[in-house]
């Protein structure tokens, strides 16, 4: 690899390349790819199908929906940037794993996302400003999960996986058609959560798809750290269906979700989804890859870039001309200033709501302590007034 | 009225509760066929099926963790844990998740779980076997704890903890599951979240909760034949404190000893020292006395009398306070 240093960057290169092409490929998976890089179609007898449905329409709402993710992204970075959010992790390079997985799920189906997901929660309805009152420190959610089963953010890592299978339990239980969603990621892939939540769904033979994306990086670590074998092949392990699909191929990503909803749905169990892809930009705006990977890294998926490769297939089969990217484009700024402005009028919560959301009863000590800090803040109106007596 | 041990009045109040409620379910390790290693559950498998009263995987992170999720789509998991010191592979769920999930929707939902788990020593068993953590636990908003110390009480708080819209951890004392006791199964008497007088006196006061009160009344009896009267006072919730109960008591007596098994540090005792001191400092005529574990692992089994509050440790904490 002609590995470049970024300018900041004072790792050993040769020990980080050795790491980067340490998996044997003959453990490799094969890798579902239904949209090539140069943006040709290919072949696949199992999964084709899956896509068949997808027309040009259906196509340029894939395009459309990546777009505007990207678009809402890249707001959102600069609203941190400018000191509007507390942190922000981007989605930049995930689009494909994200609008092709939820683009695929039924109204009824539920997900469980772990901080990343902001293109899931666009294919679900959510109000995307909705996803920043975390970031700005207004709640510590934003959303009522209900309104369109869309789960909370979790940030304790694989957390999330757990809640998923129980949910699916409970589908089973009720005897409804539901699938329950778990988003995780590589680094995640280590913690027990993901292991107890695969035993309990493989045991229950529950309805959950389990959907990693793999974007390479665990903050800093590589994610041969976190795995010696392939992801999905872990599935395997646990009884179920595992499989690798090129994340940043959003026709083939759609198609095996479907697969695998239907697997769910139909009763025969879990299955474990390793969406193969890159995450572009930073793990969180406090992060800086320029310690940790190299240019050139970054540069091979830039080519593989999930719009760009979807673009270059509308414009070559006539799906899409000009006009089109231009609208949406011109749709991309008006959700961005739409956000920014809905982000820039959200404000905190009154402090009484932190006493009562923390129970669902009445709790004697909550009462206790609101009680004695409303008297508190009480002093300080008096105090006030005279000051402005004075 | 019925009588019967504590862990069969537990076994009566959730087949109450299976029947009231179809919602409510069990899950744990071993509690289908076996009925639990403490039998808790026996017979409630055959009674209400495999889906309701659940065998899971070895994995209490799993346990917890999906009862948070089968919570969401309206159920009501009982989870049992099979010791004490088998809880911590689920804290995380515990503390991270089932706890702050009421306030991190903004009230939007809410994950009434029910999580029993056998605690105490006194049984000569082996490491992770005799622990007493409820204080981890009662420093985590979000959860609600309580302890029966007899059999009537267990038979409606457990109840009552599935009732509770809020999770609710059930610390029973596994070395009182044989105790056999009265129990009024037409009138619970109070709710779960309340501390009650159990003894009177006006001398001093004794608050112990769970495997302790058998303790703390013993040691009442033995001081009135000294000439003191105490009054002792079954906590029975650990979170919320009915710090009511326990201020009138002391307004009265003047005198307070708390106890428990767990250790002294950073335990319950001191949170009720910390906060009477504030609410009736004037009517105290001592410092208020802590009888409890010492700082240190729970001690292996030949040695465990030396480590647990016993009758002997509570008269000499109240001749202490007495000779203020």
């Amino acid at each position: 690899m002609g590995a470049e240093h970024l300018p900041t960057s004072e790792f050993d290169i040769e020990e980080l390349e050795q790491s980067m092409t340490s998996s044997d490929p003959a453990d490799a998976p094969e890798m579902v790819q239904l949209l090539a890089s140069d943006g040709t179609l290919r072949e696949d007898v199992q999964y084709g199908p899956y896509a068949a449905h997808l027309d040009g329409e259906a196509l340029r709402g894939l395009y459309r929906d990546m777009f505007l993710i990207r678009r809402f992204d890249q707001e959102a970075v600069a609203l941190q940037r400018q000191g509007q959010l507390v942190m922000w992790p981007p989605l930049l390079g995930q689009e494909a794993a994200q609008i092709g997985s939820g683009t695929a799920l039924q109204a009824n189906d539920y997900v469980f996302p772990t901080y990343r997901e902001h293109g899931v929660a666009l294919t679900r309805g959510l109000e995307l400003s909705a996803l920043l009152k975390l970031f700005r420190g207004v709640s510590s959610g934003g959303w009522d999960p209900r309104e369109k089963n869309f789960h909370l953010y979790t940030l304790v890592l694989a957390a999330q996986t757990l809640h998923a299978v129980g949910y699916a339990m409970g589908l089973q239980r009720d005897g409804e058609d539901g699938v329950s969603v778990a988003y995780f990621g590589d680094g995640a892939s280590s913690e027990g959560d993901v292991h107890e939540s695969m035993v309990f769904a493989a045991s229950n033979q529950s309805p959950v798809v389990f959907f990693c994306q793999n974007n390479h990086w665990a903050i800093s670590v590589p994610t041969e750290v976190q795995s010696r074998i392939p992801l999905s092949n872990r599935a395997s392990g646990y009884g179920f269906p595992g499989i690798r699909v090129d994340g940043n191929d959003v026709v083939a990503v759609h198609a095996v979700t479907r697969w695998a909803l239907e697997h769910a749905r139909s009763g025969r169990g879990p299955v474990l989804i390793e969406a193969f892809t890159y995450r572009m930009s930073a793990h969180t705006t406090a992060d800086d890859p320029t310690k940790y990977r190299l240019s050139a890294e970054e540069d091979a998926w830039r080519d593989k870039d999930p719009l760009k490769r979807l673009e270059r297939y509308l414009r070559s089969s006539n799906t899409a001309e000009d006009s089109f990217f231009e609208e949406v484009a011109v749709q991309g700024d008006e959700l961005a200033a739409k956000v920014r402005a809905e982000v820039l009028a959200m404000t905190g919560p009154e402090m009484v709501q932190s006493f009562n959301n923390v129970y669902a009863d009445p709790h004697p000590l909550v009462a206790e302590e609101l009680a004695w800090h409303r008297e508190y803040e009480a002093g300080f109106a008096d105090t006030d007034e005279a000051g402005e007596g004075n | 009225m019925a009588n019967m041990t504590i862990a069969k009045a537990i076994t009566a109040g959730l087949r109450e509760t299976m029947k009231n409620n179809p919602k409510t379910m069990l899950m744990g390790e071993d509690i289908g066929a076996l009925g639990g290693v403490y039998r808790v559950t026996e017979g409630l498998q055959a009674e209400f099926g495999k889906t309701r009263v659940v065998d899971t995987p070895l994995a209490e992170s799993g346990i917890i963790g999906t009862a948070i999720g089968l919570a969401f789509r309206g159920y009501r998991p009982v989870c049992e844990i099979q010791f004490d010191g088998f809880v911590f592979p689920g804290f995380n769920q515990i503390t991270t998740q089932l706890a702050k999930i009421h306030a991190r929707s903004s009230g939007d939902l809410s994950a009434p779980v029910v999580i029993r788990i056998p605690y105490g020593g006194g049984i000569g068993s082996i490491e992770h076997h005799s622990e007493s953590p409820e204080a981890l636990f009662a420093h985590t908003a979000g959860l609600r704890i309580i302890t029966p110390s007899n059999p009537h009480d267990a038979y409606w708080m457990i109840q009552q903890a599935v009732e509770s819209n809020d999770p609710v951890i059930v610390f029973e004392p596994k070395r009182r599951y044989w105790l056999k006791g009265e129990v009024d199964t037409d009138n619970p008497g109070q709710d779960a979240f309340s501390a009650k007088v159990v003894r009177e006196g006006t001398d001093a006061t004794i608050v112990a909760y769970g495997p302790l009160v058998p303790v703390a009344l013993a040691a009442a009896q033995a001081a009135e034949e000294d000439g003191n009267s105490v009054e002792v006072i079954d906590l029975r919730s650990i979170s919320p404190i009915d710090f009511d109960t326990i201020t009138t008591s002391v307004h009265k007596t003047g005198h307070l000893i708390v106890t428990h098994e767990a250790p002294t540090f950073g335990g319950v005792g001191g949170e009720i020292a910390a906060r009477i001191s504030e609410r009736a400092f004037l009517s105290l005529e001592a410092p208020v006395l802590r009888v409890g574990g010492f700082h240190m692992p729970y001690p292996v089994a030949k040695v465990e009398e030396h480590y647990l509050p016993d009758i002997d440790r509570l008269l000499e904490a109240l001749d202490r306070s007495l000779a203020y």
